[in-house]
């Protein structure tokens, strides 16, 4: 038998990106949708939310994106330092994303707009729906940050172990496609929900 | 052939015994196995509740079960037949036992995600179980559509988690066939060299990757709604109902596809080996494979035409339906040109693949009507309707099912079974089948709408034949697993070969040893090249 090709691993982990990416389209599918039918709520909806909080998370996504990057070339190259030094960087990145997320919620929920509050029952359908997609959309993008802190600290203990070395990253690789796969959602939810004008 | 250690003598990893070598294997031929029997407990489960089904409506008021339990078991039927059975399969049982050796590799490329998946199925699955014993399983059907959904006391949210759960299972699985067929094919294939069961897992491996994830997040807006109440779907707060459904079907349509189309494969498998002759249209029926599962993505909305859409958008999805039909009915004519002037061999599993043929295409044919928009008003959500998927659903892949099953047997125990009770089981299941279902055509046709406790008095007859036609197709799927299993009182076969196949798995013993290929893999130019076995000896085509 011949040996096993390592490109595959990468190859599964693109197509598991791939189903990440359908897996948030349903969501966007659903906010076209209202947005389109309620565009004036939607606005009003944005100028709710704290915009300085989304500017601040997208610099801090970015740069953490860059962590892992330079943490992947780093360990290419063999420089182990590089890459605890990326991984510790990435990883912080994420835990103030999600303090600043935790933050953010909270002020929400003090003004009394969370699902099903009787602030947003009230309201018009429209800001109601608004909303109620923040909460899901950011409430998942959330969850695929802790797992991809998950991947990356996991990552991080096996470079520390020397399970990851230049002859062997696929692991260190493909965390990283993930990381920046949850980054680039980001991106997307960030005009949607922050820079509606 | 000589005597080589087969592979439920040699476990993988090697230091694991008994139970433990099969519940922590990496051999993508004892995962396939377990998925086997766990899909078949399934499958005869749900059979009985579908059984339970018709006795209740053979006659007319209560019988066996009050309403609640009936919405209860046809909710319950659905959503084992579909997520528990039919989706997982051929692709699961099969598909996991022969890809590999079908293109001459020893294994899948991630075995480990293999094993993964089995599990998911099986967390799934006791997930379901719970779901019945705590606060009574789901009366949505399988559908979940809200308001419904959402609002009902029943326990929606544990078994739409378990459906959650079977999703990701099947995408891995999807995902690792892909990766295997682009990885790990011998040097020696090209991609024209594949089997055709190989081309069809392919293309639903790409509709599982493609849909699933959208059943996923639909399954969990469900959930977020009961937990959070957020009124994504809620009217009084906005929100759309329809959409629900539109989300829905973006999956479920090409899970139909999902589920039909590696039971086209397992034909396009059968037919040529017991007619002896090359199959007609190789290419063709690998581009119309490809053809299904595009186009097969892009017809969801025509199971919505009353739910309240655009003219245009009936008018759209309407014709695309209709074009999705054309791929399926390239391969009727693919198969039946391949038995013209062939040298049949009748064997059980020739004969389940030919009531195959007939039975989906009649729900194909019947398809159309309910695609065409204005004929569709009339049979929505009736008996028909019912009817036409059981005939593509059962009498498609459950048939395609049963004949993998006929096919694959030897190969996968080195035990052939009876032939006379094998044809009188295929003969019982096929007659019972259209006493069956023909009625309910009837029925739909006379406006008896599906999934209603009880019917008016002129329903009787019919829903009295289907009942007697239900008991009849459940003693032949009886007798069928009972001659299946009494082989295993029957001597090991020696023959590698004893249909004379010429795909990659007829070359190594029965059962394969571990690593499925005793010497390498001796690729035939074309797949379906049988000039070796006419050739080779008379009497090696007159075998039991």
């Amino acid at each position: 038998m011949a040996p096993l090709d390592p490109s595959g691993k990468k190859m599964g982990m693109w197509l598991f990106l791939y189903t990440e990416i359908i897996l948030f389209g349903g969501l966007f599918v659903l906010y076209a949708v209202y947005f389109a039918r309620y565009t004036p709520d939607f606005i009003d909806g944005a100028a709710l939310l704290d915009r300085g909080f989304g500017i601040v998370n997208t610099v801090i996504l970015l740069v953490s994106s860059f962590f892992v990057a330079a943490g992947i070339t780093a360990v290419r190259k063999g420089h182990t330092r590089i890459v605890l030094a990326g991984l510790w960087g990435a990883l912080a990145c994420g835990a103030i994303f999600l303090v600043n997320k935790y933050v953010e919620w909270g002020h929400k929920f003090e003004n009394g707009i969370y699902p099903g509050s009787e602030t947003l029952v009230d309201s018009p359908g429209g800001l109601n729906l608004f909303f109620g997609l923040y909460y899901v959309i950011t409430g998942l993008h959330g969850l695929h940050i802790l797992i991809g802190m998950s991947l990356l600290a996991v990552c991080l203990v096996l470079v520390y172990r020397r399970k990851i070395t230049a002859q062997q990253d696929a692991l260190l690789e493909n965390s990283g496609l993930y990381w920046h796969l949850v980054d680039l959602i980001w991106i997307f939810i960030f005009p949607l929900f922050y820079l509606v004008v | 052939m000589e005597a080589v250690k087969s592979f439920y003598d040699t476990p993988v990893p090697a230091r694991f015994t008994g139970m433990l070598s099969w519940l922590i294997t990496l051999d993508h031929k004892r995962i396939g196995l377990m998925y086997l029997f766990a899909i078949l407990f399934w499958f005869l489960l749900a059979v009985l509740l579908g059984g339970a089904i018709r006795l209740e409506l053979m006659f007319p008021g209560e019988n066996i079960m009050h309403a609640d339990l009936y919405n209860s078991a046809f909710t319950l039927h659905g959503v084992i037949m579909i997520f528990l059975f039919i989706i997982p399969a051929l692709p699961a049982v099969f598909g996991n036992f022969f890809l590999p050796i079908h293109i001459g590799a020893d294994d899948v490329y991630f075995p480990k995600l293999n094993l993964l998946s089995w599990y998911l199925y099986m967390t799934g699955g006791v997930i379901a179980i719970v779901s019945l014993f705590s606060d009574g399983f789901p009366d949505t059907g399988w559908t979940f559509y809200v308001p419904f959904s959402i609002s009902t006391n029943t326990n929606v949210s544990t078994a739409v988690f378990a459906a959650f759960i079977l999703g990701f299972s099947s995408m891995l699985t999807g995902l690792n066939f892909i990766t295997t067929i682009h990885k790990m094919r011998v040097k020696t294939m090209g991609w024209l060299q594949m089997p055709l069961f190989t081309w069809s897992l392919y293309a639903t491996s790409w509709v599982q990757l493609l849909a699933t994830p959208v059943i996923a997040i639909t399954l969990v807006l469900v959930m977020v709604e009961r937990f959070f109440n957020v009124g994504l779907f809620d009217p009084a707060r906005g929100g759309d109902p329809i959409l629900y459904q539109h989300l829905f079907w973006i999956y479920s349509h090409p899970a139909v596809y999902i589920m039909i189309l590696p039971g086209m494969g397992v034909i396009s498998e059968i037919i040529p080996v017991f007619a002896r002759k090359s199959i007609f249209g190789y290419k063709a029926i690998v581009a119309s494979s490809m053809a299904i599962a595009i186009a097969g993505s892009l017809v969801w909305a025509h199971h919505m035409y009353t739910s309240g859409m655009s003219d245009t958008a009936v008018f759209v999805f309407s014709l695309l339906t209709f074009v999705v039909a054309i791929p399926s009915a390239i391969k009727v004519f693919s198969w039946v040109a391949t038995l013209y002037k062939g040298a049949i061999q009748m064997t059980p599993p020739l004969f389940l693949s030919l009531c195959f043929i007939y039975l989906f295409s009649v729900g194909g044919l019947t398809g159309l009507v309910l695609g065409a928009a204005g004929a569709n008003i009339h049979v929505h959500d009736t008996h028909f309707v019912v009817a036409h998927f059981h005939f593509t659903m059962f009498g498609g892949t459950g048939f395609a099912f049963f004949a993998a099953l006929h096919y694959w047997w030897p190969k996968m125990f080195g035990r052939m079974y009876d032939f006379k009770k094998a044809y009188a089981a295929a003969i019982l299941v096929t007659a019972g089948f259209m006493l069956h279902y023909v009625p309910m055509f009837v029925l739909g046709l006379q406006g008896m709408p599906r999934r209603y406790y009880d019917y008016l008095p002129q329903y009787a007859a019919g829903n009295f034949f289907a009942g007697f036609g239900a008991m009849f197709m459940i003693l032949g799927i009886g007798l069928m697993m009972v001659n299946l299993f009494l082989s295993f009182r029957r001597a090991q076969i020696s023959d590698p070969d004893p249909w004379g196949g010429v795909t990659l798995e007829w070359t190594v013993p029965s059962p394969p040893p571990v690593h499925n290929f005793v010497t390498d893999p001796d690729v035939l130019d074309y797949p379906y090249d049988f000039s070796g076995v006419v050739a080779g000896a008379v009497n090696k085509s007159r075998r039991t």
